[in-house]
């Protein structure tokens, strides 16, 4: 590999192992689970290559925590697994969030509940944005294409690292599986990565020992500590918000919700549409957490109906809820356990509700 | 004419706060040898420990170190990524038996079986003393503990587990030592146990783990000294002190 | 013999009494007082019987107990 930008025609779950190397991840820990397995198995090859550190953790658990340890040592560290092991790994991303730890995950994420299946989903939008145990917030990245699995990868390092907050990557299995032209951009200057981590345990090297911890017993301390995550939480939502929003020159009638997949899968619904003359907007979350409330108020203010499309039965459909003002102008389509809708499916729905 | 020389004293890796653990527990005495330790390798500056859940998640109060806590028997293998990091440093980390031999049991035997060149400070005090004594995997045979109120009997809750025996099967351990602290004779050698456990890891031999058996007399509902008795008696019969494994 | 005192750092100290068995003169006992966290402390009974061995020291759980040893330097 050389240093120059390069194009690539690659897997997604190639693209989150290229971009985590560029962004100077130099630890990664993770567990066998499909649909994201080639992302250890790249791994294992690249990051030796790199001088860092690959461990084939023996459970998710093992894997969070490991990435707890070497984030806390100040690297910077990744883990990744799909929707069953991410359950297990909700233990260490409520402990990095207590810490304040940088770490980094990301979610292929595939059918449930329990075991469920192996086919793309977006089932744990909750989990994601709804993370863990106590009042926390998990900076969440919806990535829809490859390029996007690359970018916000390495975006993912960044921003862990710019708030001492986890980070996530909510891809699916289309997501992990899929192959496109990605251009790689080796000469991106990763941020923060060589800014000092003081709280960082180095040893205590002319200094009094330090700690890393979450439990904070004394009474009013822990709330106090709450109160600062929620500053942290509140300049996230105020900064790091991100969409795409289309269509909207045409004044549509009609706006399209969905994140991920969905709203790649939606871009196709809305050509078909076209053809029949309706014009759509397409409202695509790449945060999903901070959930950019008000850019979609604003574009539903002028449309007749909001469609929101999910691989659920319905959870980010809560947050077009929160967004907008009438919430009897939405309309959700879903397709729980696997199910990947087609853009024609999504168009005959569309058909169906406004003639 | 007389001068005075201080022959004894508190370790200077120890902070300043005095132990919050109860009266006469093992945990005292293993956290101010870890300390004393720390002082006569001259470490305090390159040591990283990663403390457990169970009352010794309060470790980071006592040591002038750095410390991470850890999720409830995860420290193995946050310990195991701190040294993966920074492998110039000395990582240890210490846990009791409900952290180590009951939820972090997967833990410790995969970080074992890596030949992590890691330092595991185990405690044993045959219960789970943080949340007020019930049955731990090492209870004895016969323990009254809180969840066991008729004693461990085996048809129930099946066989204490001697975490030590178990680990040295691995070809990854190293060193295997199970010691006490019962009389100043024992705490002298349980210090050069676990100060070699520390210096396999700096001397690269890999891993190392010293399984102490420490009194917890709050819970056990005995005074300090009949706590020692019963570890002297009972406790090191099922758990026999001594070196278990040691691979030059 | 060697000769020593010891001090017993107050606050550190919980009365377990280990350091009153592991003392061969039998120089520590129990003491009416108290420190602050409601312990009943020992104290040293300094009639000169400290051989400076330190076990007291060793067995203290807490680091509570220093040891001096006293070196005559100049017989009279």
């Amino acid at each position: 590999m050389t240093s120059d930008n390069k194009k690539a025609f690659i897997k997604g779950n190639h693209a989150v192992v290229e971009a985590a190397l560029d962004a100077g991840c130099r630890f990664y820990a993770g567990y066998p689970i499909t649909p994201q397995n080639e992302i250890p198995e790249f791994m294992s090859k690249r990051m030796p290559e790199v001088g860092g550190t690959f461990i084939q953790a023996e459970s998710e658990l093992i894997s969070v925590n490991m990435v707890f340890g070497a984030v806390a040592a100040g690297a910077r560290a990744m883990t990744t697994s799909s929707s069953p092991g991410i359950s297990l790994m909700q233990e260490g991303i409520s402990y990095m969030a207590g810490c304040e730890l940088p770490g980094v995950l990301v979610n292929v994420m595939r059918g449930g509940p329990g075991l469920g299946n192996i086919q793309p989903s977006q089932s744990d939008y909750f989990q994601a944005v709804k993370p863990g145990h106590g009042d926390f917030r998990m900076i969440t990245l919806a990535p829809s294409s490859i390029q996007e699995m690359y970018d916000l990868t390495f975006d993912a390092f960044d921003l862990a690292d710019k708030y001492r907050n986890p980070v996530m990557i909510l891809a699916d299995g289309l997501l992990g599986q899929l192959m496109e032209n990605v251009e790689l951009k080796r000469d991106r200057k990763p941020l923060y990565l060589n800014t000092p981590k003081p709280w960082a345990l180095t040893g205590a090297k002319g200094r009094d020992g330090q700690r890393i911890l979450s439990l904070l017993m004394q009474p009013g301390v822990l709330e106090k500590h709450n109160f600062k995550l929620k500053e942290k939480y509140d300049l996230i939502t105020k900064t790091e918000k991100r969409f795409e929003l289309s269509g909207m020159e045409n004044n549509p009638d009609y706006l399209i919700a969905a994140f991920g997949t969905v709203g790649r899968i939606s871009k196709g619904t809305i050509r078909l549409l076209k053809q029949d003359g309706i014009n759509t907007g397409l409202f695509r979350p790449i945060t999903v957490w901070p959930y950019p409330y008000e850019a979609l108020k604003e574009a539903a203010k002028n449309v007749k109906k909001i469609f929101v499309f999910e691989m659920n039965l319905g959870q980010m459909v809560e947050d077009v809820r929160l967004a907008v003002e009438d919430s009897s102008k939405i309309e959700f389509y879903g397709r729980p356990g696997g199910g990947v809708p087609t853009a024609e499916e999504l168009y005959n729905f569309i058909k169906g509700k406004v003639g | 004419m007389s001068t005075e020389k201080t022959i004894y004293k508190k370790p200077t890796s120890l902070t300043d706060r005095p132990f919050t653990y109860c009266w006469g527990c093992g945990h005292s005495t293993i956290h101010k040898l870890i300390a004393e330790i720390v002082d006569e390798l001259g470490i305090r500056e390159t040591i990283i420990g990663v403390a457990p859940v169970g009352c010794a998640v309060f470790a980071y109060d006592f040591w002038n170190f750095d410390v991470t806590e850890a999720a409830h028997g995860r420290a193995p293998v946050v310990a195991t990524a701190i040294k993966r990091v920074h492998p110039g440093k000395t990582v240890f980390c210490y846990q009791g038996d409900g952290d180590l031999a009951s939820i972090g049991m997967a833990e410790i035997i995969h970080t074992a079986n890596r030949g992590e060149n890691i330092t595991v400070i185990f405690i044993n005090n045959t219960n789970y003393g943080m949340t007020g004594g019930q049955l731990a995997p090492t209870s004895l045979i016969g323990q009254v503990t809180t969840t066991s109120p008729n004693g461990r009997d085996v048809k129930n809750y099946g066989y204490p587990i001697r975490v030590s025996e178990l680990l040295a099967q691995f070809e990854g351990v190293k060193y295997l030592e199970r010691v006490k602290v019962t009389d100043a004779v024992s705490v002298i050698k349980a210090k050069k146990v676990i100060k070699k456990a520390f210096m396999n890891q700096i001397n690269g031999v890999g891993f190392s783990m010293v399984e102490v058996l420490a009194s917890c007399p709050a819970n056990w509902r005995k005074d300090p000294i009949e706590s020692n008795e019963m570890i002297d008696g009972e406790i090191s019969k099922y758990y026999q002190v001594g070196v278990i494994k040691d691979v030059k | 013999m060697r000769k020593g005192r010891i001090i017993i750092e107050v606050d550190r100290c919980k009365g377990c009494l280990l350091c009153i068995a592991a003392c061969k003169p039998k120089q520590i006992k129990i003491s009416k007082k108290m420190n602050k966290t409601g312990y009943n402390i020992v104290e040293f009974c300094d009639e000169g019987k400290c051989n400076a061995c330190t076990l007291c020291g060793i067995i203290c759980p807490d680091a509570a107990i220093e040891v001096i040893e006293i070196i005559e330097t100049e017989k009279k």
